[in-house]
């Protein structure tokens, strides 16, 4: 990473609305929201259900056009784009990670981690190869011949955070991503994304959970569609929290739960 | 994407769900199948047909008494026989009709047939070896009546396959050997090349021998100045039926003095006419059936579409996942055409099969010639390409327009 991109912010916004119809009603999600983002930041996202923040990153994710204002990614406008141009983007720049994980059962951990490259025109053995290495650097390259239902909650949150960093987007956005996890594959999985900030990524974590948002360097509190509070913090270390844990309990073998 | 993962991408799809995939398909195979197996076997029957009549010569004409249909329980003692040896002898001669190749008289009567190993009821022609040239019949064994034969009084026999089994045990003997024909002694001097069904029945059930044999042995009133038979004319070349009827309708009518008001007293029959007509109700029938196999074809492609609009909304989130990933609206549609194109054109191929099976299966049954066009094949293929996009272009577009946030969220 060179010192320029270091200054030139990834993520910038400028007056953001997003007006929805509803009906008769008329929803202000966003109600002129300014942002920005530098490389290499890890930001959480707060705020109540309601308050704006899903759309926010609707919008930062490329899924969701705002109604007003300017958004720049990387130093592109990408406020007035077609379908396909918004998709073209997504796959180069932003890496997905969701609370119900969403892969595509049936389909092997490896072919799902392949997907995104599958629509940027990769090769099927240089498919195959990013495939391997972004999933051996999420500890899971031994599971690639695995299906979703033959994963753990956290293996699958782990598959699904390999196919967010295959195809070498500087953003992954992380939607509740410990939403479904307990508290050890939490830590698991947000000291996995911490390595990444440390690595260079720029991690948007959307969350409504405090403790959640403590992993991060920054945390902007929305309400009502407003950027209400916008804070620089040290995080806390996930990976310290897990070696604090203490050691996992063996499952109970399968007999003598029955 | 490459064309060739796309492809693959929908294969593994469709697998996923097999029994529903197969389910679809037999819509599909069910279609193609019929149509082939109506077209296949309405060509069959048609060209069936044809050989029927071709089995009686090409360019002939067949002149008989007007009753003679009518049978010897209409007038009594054949008192409705019109025509006589000398018109017969008239318009044989070369130039009489200008059109006239040639022609030969056929009697014909029904009798039993003894040899030492079987007997047989069968009907005995007599004709001259003009009939054999006419009909386009040789010998397969043997010989068959040439010019000095034919217009002999020897007791000779040609004989068709059918008799020869029948008789003589298999179809290649009993050349040399004796068959008793209304208690007389015959002896084989031929048998026919195999021809199979004609218009009246089994043409190798035929037995012929020299006009003036017939007329000595079995002519019951001896040498009669009427023909009871029929006059095969051959014709000197294609399109010519209508000016010869004219022409020996013309002749007939002078020579039997008929005034104008007075009703033709023979007929002519064109077999090529009445062929025509067969085949036209037969061509009518073939279409009408491959119309409602075309309409199988139609319900089938209502199948994929329907399963189609069932797959994009089971794979809503599937849908909303890739374009997460970064799936442009065109791979997504893309993607689920590729699926009903597969699904339809792999159907198409086994309707294929399926189809010449059926068709095969009723060539069996209905002794047609079994006909496989390649032409229909394509036909096939194509058609079940175009019911493919014709029927998941519908499902694919409005996979591709929907949005990405409603189809990450959408719950099953």
């Amino acid at each position: 990473m060179s010192a320029d991109d270091e200054k030139r912010p990834l993520i910038e916004m400028k007056g953001i609305h997003r007006v929805y119809q509803m009906g008769d009603n008329v929803v202000r999600a966003l109600r002129g929201v300014d942002l920005t983002v530098r490389h290499g930041e890890s930001i959480a996202i707060m705020g109540t259900s309601g308050s704006g923040k899903s759309t926010l990153m609707n919008i930062m994710g490329c899924l969701d056009q705002p109604s007003m204002g300017s958004y720049h990614l990387n130093g592109r406008d990408v406020s007035r784009l077609s379908r396909s141009q918004l998709a073209e983007v997504r796959g180069r720049m932003i890496g997905f990670v969701f609370q119900s994980f969403n892969l595509l059962s049936r389909t092997s951990a490896l072919e799902n981690v392949e997907m995104p490259l599958l629509y940027q025109g990769v090769g099927s053995s240089e498919r195959h190869k990013r495939a391997m290495a972004a999933l051996d650097k999420v500890g899971l390259a031994d599971r690639h011949d695995h299906h979703p239902n033959q994963l753990s909650g956290g293996q699958q949150q782990r598959v699904a955070i390999a196919r967010a960093l295959v195809g070498d987007a500087p953003v992954i956005m992380a939607d509740e991503p410990t939403g479904n996890l307990d508290t050890r594959t939490s830590y698991e999985v947000m000291s996995i994304l911490q390595g990444f900030v440390a690595a260079g990524k720029t991690i948007i974590l959307v969350t409504h959970e405090a403790d959640i948002a403590a992993y991060a360097s920054r945390v902007v509190t929305l309400r009502d569609g407003l950027i209400i509070k916008d804070v620089q913090q040290t995080p806390h270390s996930a990976a310290e929290q897990l070696a604090a844990l203490p050691p996992p309990v063996d499952d109970v073998p399968a007999a003598e739960v029955a | 994407m490459s064309i060739v993962t796309t492809f693959v991408l929908a294969l593994r799809a469709l697998w996923r769900n097999k029994v529903r995939t197969m389910l679809t398909m037999l819509g599909i195979i069910v279609g193609i199948g019929c149509v082939i197996a109506m077209v296949s076997s309405g060509q069959g029957a048609q060209q069936a047909v044809k050989e029927v009549f071709q089995s009686m010569g090409t360019n002939v004409l067949v002149l008989t008494n007007q009753s003679s249909r009518g049978g010897p329980s209409v007038g009594a003692g054949g008192s409705s026989a019109t025509i006589t040896w000398d018109d017969v002898k008239r318009l044989s001669e070369p130039g009489t009709v200008p059109t006239i190749r040639v022609a030969a008289p056929v009697l014909s009567a029904r009798t039993q047939l003894i040899s030492d190993a079987g007997n047989w009821n069968t009907s005995v022609l007599g004709t001259t070896a003009d009939w054999f040239e006419i009909r386009n019949w040789k010998a397969a064994q043997g010989v068959v009546l040439d010019a000095d034969t034919g217009g002999s009084n020897t007791k000779i026999a040609v004989i068709g396959q059918t008799i020869a089994i029948q008789l003589f045990g298999d179809s290649a003997s009993g050349v040399g050997q004796s068959v008793r024909i209304n208690g007389q002694p015959y002896e084989v001097v031929g048998i026919l090349e195999k021809k199979g069904q004609g218009p009246m029945g089994d043409n190798d059930d035929t037995v012929i021998i020299p006009l003036k044999t017939y007329q000595q042995k079995l002519e019951k009133q001896g040498v009669a100045k009427y023909m009871r038979g029929q006059l095969l004319i051959s014709m000197t070349g294609d399109d010519l039926a209508e000016q010869t009827i004219a022409d020996i309708t013309a002749l007939l009518r002078e020579w039997h003095k008929l005034d104008a008001a007075a009703e033709d007293d023979f007929r002519i029959r064109n077999p090529a006419e009445f062929a025509k007509a067969q085949q036209d109700s037969t061509e009518r029938i073939s279409t009408l059936l491959a119309l409602v196999a075309a309409a199988s074809l139609f319900v089938g492609g209502i199948g994929v579409m329907n399963i189609m609009l069932v797959s994009v909304i089971e794979r809503t989130r599937e849908i909303g996942i890739r374009m997460g990933v970064g799936a442009k609206p065109m791979d997504i549609l893309t993607q689920f055409l590729v699926e009903s194109l597969v699904l339809s054109i792999v159907g198409g191929i086994l309707g294929l099969a399926f189809g010449y099976v059926c068709a095969w299966k009723m060539s069996d049954v209905f002794g047609w010639k079994l006909f496989f066009p390649m032409d229909t094949a394509i036909i096939a293929f194509a058609v079940s390409g175009a019911v493919g996009v014709g029927f998941g272009l519908y499902p694919a577009i409005r996979a591709s327009r929907l949005d990405p946030i409603t189809a990450l969220r959408y719950e099953s």
